[in-house]
């Protein structure tokens, strides 16, 4: 009876389509809102990920997330370096200054200023150029992405050269992309583009410039503290959490490996953010519409083929025989809908790879999706299936 | 006109009972709204025989099919159907035994739309374990006896009224029961038709193990039953012998 529970579902096109559509419309929405939640959420850590290796992150104890602006004074470097078991420490400059183009438009970037010696916490990926140049004066790297978009120059401007006196642009005019030579003003001082790199996408949308951290610290506002953070690696064979706890101790900073600063950061923007609360309800939205779609198209259905279902029972069929059906019917809707929609979703995250939007389907978010649609299945056929126990075979004789 | 009515006589048959009821009855409901559908049935129903029950509307009549064959149960008498008291059964034997010793032909033909009318008539068999694809040839097998050759893979919907009537009794037939029910099988068809689906029926019930149980109105078929049961407000009034002789097809 299995096969004609299936063709039953399938034949009735109209209502099976719905169905379809109502499944794969909730898991389109769980699985998609999900997967724009944990993209969006995991830039607010991804630059932590992208310096390289580090043992520990040293920080301003009330610093709760890795963009927020809470500097240390420059002597925290020192300290740091006199705490037995650091092998080297390096400083870190991470703060936003104005740049301004020749077409005198402006644009906030995030300036990141690396160890003058190691160069260490600089990009995934340098594009055009090499890291080294950023030892050359006023030497800065563009991320790839920006140098094509907020920061481009008047195309009659030749990469490398400077506005001749009295050559005034202006914003509509034709631009091109920033190129290696190009001088930015920044805060007031002179960049000159020695490369292009390529960083992940963070959650603080501006332009990245690289440049080293003696630079960095020149470009910003003068005060007693510019150092973000101090980065350290540890002496081979040191037990990190000793050290880290030692360092606390010594400076009272704070301390941490890559990975606990950024669930520290994740967990402020989950927790002090109305983000996750928005795709939470974005994500219920998708459940209960899938609930209120398919829960209805499958009542109708099965309401449909109730004479069917009590002509069945009259020749014989067990109530679990039929149950059984109608399970099946909605676990085939099921497994269609969320295929459905996790397809579209999937097409969805290939077109958006790369691209501005903040995409990351972790493995556990099909298998929510997948969840989810097993309870809307549920709750669907549980209405259907108790029709289906209530049905009295002697119904069969009744008229229509 | 055929003159079998006249023929009739009250002698109570010779042949061995497969239905034997004794003060049966039903009530449905509670209190005032109470309504006592069966008053006392004393009826027996011979094997190898058709049996009719006709009376006036709501005097009882599908009550009286639905208990016989297992899917009402009756609230007070006896009741053996083949030597089984049915009230012994519990719900879910009984269904099994409705599968295992009824086949039904509804008013409303009751065919799945969304299965081939073979599909359809395969479902006792498969409803019994058997394999989907013996019980659907099986199916055809049955259907071309009953002038539905060919027409084995079509949508029941695409049939005449008169098509699908008769994949209905394909379906009631295919698991060959022992017990035939039939709530007003032709008055659906036109005259015609009607008769050619109760000769179909009919000739279901000359084998000795069997019995044929039809509900009907329908005054014009009257003398292709063995014997009519005239039930009148919930009680037997009359039982009416039809010589067999005299009820062989008509011609007109
Ligand atoms: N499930 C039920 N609940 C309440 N009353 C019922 C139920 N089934 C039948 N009845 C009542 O029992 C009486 C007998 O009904 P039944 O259907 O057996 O009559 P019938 O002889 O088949 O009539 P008809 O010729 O119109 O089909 C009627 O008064 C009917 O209203
Ligand atoms: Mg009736």
């Amino acid at each position: 009876m299995n096969r004609y529970a299936i063709k039953m579902l399938f034949g009735d096109s109209a209502k099976f389509y719905g169905i379809l559509l109502g499944l794969g419309f909730a898991s389109l929405l769980i699985a998609q809102q999900a997967s724009i939640f944990v993209g969006l959420m995991s830039r607010t850590f991804a630059f932590i990920g992208e310096v390289g290796h580090v043992d520990l992150w040293v920080f301003d104890p009330t610093q709760s997330y890795v963009d927020e602006p809470k500097p240390l004074r420059t002597t925290a470097l020192e300290r740091v370096r006199g705490v037995t078991g650091v092998e080297w420490a390096a400083p870190l400059y991470k703060g936003l200054l104005v740049a301004t183009l020749p077409d005198g438009s402006r644009q906030v970037c995030d300036v990141i200023g690396i160890d003058d010696d190691t160069l260490a916490g600089g990009p995934v990926e340098v594009v055009a150029g090499s890291l080294a140049d950023l030892r050359q004066p006023d030497a800065v790297m563009v991320e790839v992405g920006s140098s094509q978009q907020q920061l481009r120059f008047p195309a009659e401007l030749a990469p490398g050269t400077v506005p001749a006196p009295g050559q005034v642009f202006r914003r509509g005019d034709p631009k091109r992309s920033v190129e290696i030579g190009d001088i930015i003003e920044l805060n007031e001082h002179r960049a000159r583009v020695v490369g292009l790199v390529k960083c992940s996408e963070t959650f603080v949308a501006a332009p990245t410039l690289y440049t080293v951290y003696s630079r960095a610290i020149t470009f910003a506002p003068p005060t007693r503290r510019v150092m973000s953070a101090v980065l350290v690696t540890a002496v081979p064979g040191t037990d990190i959490t000793t050290l880290a706890q030692r360092i606390r101790d010594e400076t009272g900073l704070e301390a941490m490996p890559p990975h606990d600063y950024a669930m520290r950061t994740l967990s402020y923007w989950m927790k002090e953010t109305g983000i996750p609360i928005n795709f939470g309800i974005a994500i219920a939205l998708g459940f209960f519409v899938g609930v209120a779609i398919a829960g209805q198209m499958f009542y109708n259905f099965t309401l449909d083929n109730l004479r069917y279902f009590g002509a069945f029972k009259a020749m014989g069929a067990s109530t679990w025989r039929l149950l059984s059906m109608v399970a099946l019917q909605a676990l085939v809707a099921g497994v269609l809908g969320l295929g459905l929609g996790l397809g579209a979703v999937s097409a969805f995250g290939l077109n958006a790879a790369g691209g501005k939007l903040a995409f990351k389907m972790l493995w556990q978010i099909p298998l929510i999706a997948a969840v989810a649609v097993l309870v809307i299945c549920i709750l669907a056929s549980v209405i259907s299936m108790w029709k289906v126990v209530r049905l009295d075979p002697a119904d069969v004789f009744k008229g229509a | 006109m055929n003159t079998a009515r006249d023929n009739t006589d009250t002698r109570s048959t010779d042949r061995a009972i497969a239905i034997r009821l004794r003060k049966v009855e039903k009530t449905f409901g509670k209190g005032e709204s109470a309504v006592r559908a069966l008053r006392g049935i004393d009826l027996d129903i011979p094997a190898g025989e058709l049996t009719m029950l006709v009376g006036p509307s709501g005097c009882g009549k599908t009550t009286l099919i639905s208990i016989l064959a297992g899917l009402l149960s009756r609230d007070a008498g006896d009741m053996t159907v083949f030597g089984t008291d049915l009230a012994t059964l519990r719900r879910d034997r009984l269904a099994a035994w409705r599968r295992d010793n009824v086949g039904f032909i509804f008013q409303q033909f009751n065919l799945v739309p969304q299965l081939t009318v073979a599909e359809n008539v395969s479902v006792p068999l498969v409803l019994k374990g058997e394999s989907v694809a013996a019980a659907v040839r099986k199916s055809a097998e049955l259907l071309a006896t009953l002038g539905l050759e060919g027409r084995d893979q079509s949508a029941p919907l695409k049939l005449s009224g008169g098509q699908q009537q008769r994949v209905a009794i394909a379906r009631a037939l295919i698991h060959d029961p022992r017990l035939l029910v039939c709530d007003e099988p032709t008055s659906a068809l036109d005259a015609e038709l009607g008769r050619r689906v109760m000769e179909l029926i009919r000739g279901r019930s000359t084998s000795p193990d069997r019995a044929v149980v039809v509900v009907t109105h329908d005054d014009r078929i009257y003398n292709l039953a063995d014997s009519i049961a005239h039930v009148n407000d919930g009680k037997i009034d009359q039982l009416t012998r039809v010589a067999r002789e005299a009820s062989a097809p008509a011609t007109p």
